[in-house]
């Protein structure tokens, strides 16, 4: 099980394995959900990062006009990265920390309080 | 309620600075931070600060992150992380707010080191994912490793968008190109010569007309400008990438000096509005201080040296001026002037002294 977990991750391009200056500690990895369907990240990670390592670039649909929105800043300014976390809405996930079993799903205009 | 003398709000090179230089000097400091972990966007930066005066010239960013972190470890500054605060009330109560709950902290003097947020630039589809600010990109890229594409365009040749095109290809992202409204390249040759050398074009009198793509960004028109901005007919092209950094100014985040009844003053120099302030960093709040970017966007080296002499001077208000104080605060002027001689800062010195005068 452990493995196929590994190769999971590995497989996709967008983790960094090798970089002239730093070195990434991925220690701990998380199972986590997004629209029902088991992911993984790792436990030093926010969801987005987590996210988008996994390829997903669409993290919310707009109120009016369904526009579809990821992250802009990253650092918990801007607001574009709002989704439902564990069913609360509008929760920044660019600053949100991966946790083990957290259930992320694409909030559609303003969600529901 | 919980109380404390100085609060500090921002754990970013000013915020460190400031509650190091303070609770050093005796105070009792609370330091609040929405982020995990101390540093702020030093914790991104992989390269090494330039400046002949300051301390950390030749270090890089993420290093200055971890010392200012130890240094702040070693003095009895309580850190509140993964805290937003979310409002000023009359008295000097901040309202708090973590993951879980909403909490107030009194405090006798108040130091805003709250930083700024990158720009956004105006083009059809500038919302669509895979439009990002040139930090966030770089955020992503170096302190979680992760990839949010393979091709750049970076939109933008100051230093942020010089820097931070290197460091993606060092991350093994593909810089397709820079493009740069005027016509000149913004940021230090250093920089520019870095990618130059490795054949990235940087595109003067270029810029951005459009992303293309349905769900996300799967390419962007680029276009050249004439001597008055307006583009040049027939002259787009089109560019296959999936990441456009957006690398053009930030703005000083300062909700909570507007709130707390600063003198607030528009100066293009700075980033937008920004506080009225001293030379000590003294809002005309008394018990208000403000350092780094939120008091005019300029760089790390002086964001430090800013968050000293707030610190300092929060210090003296409070306790009244100490030998120590005083040399705090008459060398890190000193090293403000000097680190502020070079043609780069020029804009910077002239929106200060303009903000100086806004409120004679």
């Amino acid at each position: 099980m452990r493995s196929t977990i590994s190769k999971k991750i590995s497989n996709r391009n967008t983790r960094i394995t090798e970089h002239p200056i730093l070195r990434f500690e991925r220690k701990k990895k998380v199972r986590f959900f997004f629209e029902g369907k088991p992911l993984y990240g790792y436990e030093t990670e926010t969801i987005a990062a987590a996210l988008v390592a996994n390829g997903i670039r669409v993290f919310r649909h707009t109120d009016k006009l369904h526009r579809p929105r990821g992250f802009f800043c990253a650092v918990g300014k801007c607001s574009s990265c709002l989704m439902i976390v564990d069913g609360k809405p509008n929760t920044m996930v660019c600053m949100e920390p991966l946790r083990p079993g957290v259930k992320v799903k694409r909030q559609e205009g303003r969600g529901k309080l | 309620m919980k109380t404390t003398e100085i609060a500090v709000i921002g754990g970013g090179p000013a915020g460190l600075s400031a509650a190091i230089v303070a609770s050093r000097l005796g105070a009792q400091v609370t330091l609040i931070d929405d982020n995990q972990r101390p540093g702020g966007q030093l914790i991104k930066q992989t390269h090494k600060f330039f400046g002949d005066k300051t301390h950390y010239c030749g270090t890089r960013g993420i290093d200055i992150a971890a010392i200012l972190a130890n240094e702040l470890k070693l003095t009895t500054t309580e850190v509140v992380s993964g805290t937003s605060v979310i409002g000023f009330y009359p008295g000097s109560v901040l309202a708090l707010a973590d993951r879980k709950r909403f909490f107030k902290l009194s405090c006798k003097s108040l130091i805003v080191a709250t930083g700024a947020a990158e720009n956004n630039l105006l083009f059809p589809n500038n919302d669509l994912p895979g439009v990002y600010g040139a930090g966030a990109v770089q955020t992503l890229v170096n302190v979680y490793g992760v990839r949010p594409g393979k091709r750049v365009l970076m939109v933008g040749s100051g230093n942020i968008g010089l820097i931070v095109s290197y460091q993606l290809i060092q991350a093994g992202i593909r810089v397709v190109a820079v493009v740069e409204a005027l016509p000149r390249i913004g940021g230090y040759n250093v920089h520019a010569a870095k990618l130059a050398r490795l054949g990235i074009p940087i595109l003067t009198s270029h810029t951005i007309k459009s992303a293309i793509g349905r769900e996300y960004v799967t390419g962007a028109i680029v276009c050249k400008l004439d001597r008055k901005f307006h583009p040049v007919k027939n002259s787009e092209h089109r560019v296959k990438v999936d990441i456009i950094c957006l690398a053009v100014g930030l703005t000083p985040l300062t909700e909570i000096l507007w709130q707390a009844g600063c003198h607030m003053v528009y100066i293009p120099e700075l980033g937008g509005h920004v506080a009225w302030h001293n030379e000590t960093m003294q809002t005309n709040q008394k018990n208000i201080y403000v350092a780094g970017d939120v008091s005019g966007i300029e760089e790390a080296s002086t964001a430090m040296l800013e968050g000293r002499l707030a610190g300092a001077s929060a210090f003296e208000y409070l306790r009244g001026k100490s030998k120590e104080s005083r040399m705090i605060i008459n060398e890190t002027r000193t090293e403000l002037r000097a680190i502020r001689q070079g043609p780069f800062s020029r804009r910077v010195v002239r929106g200060k002294k303009k903000l100086a005068k806004s409120l004679l």
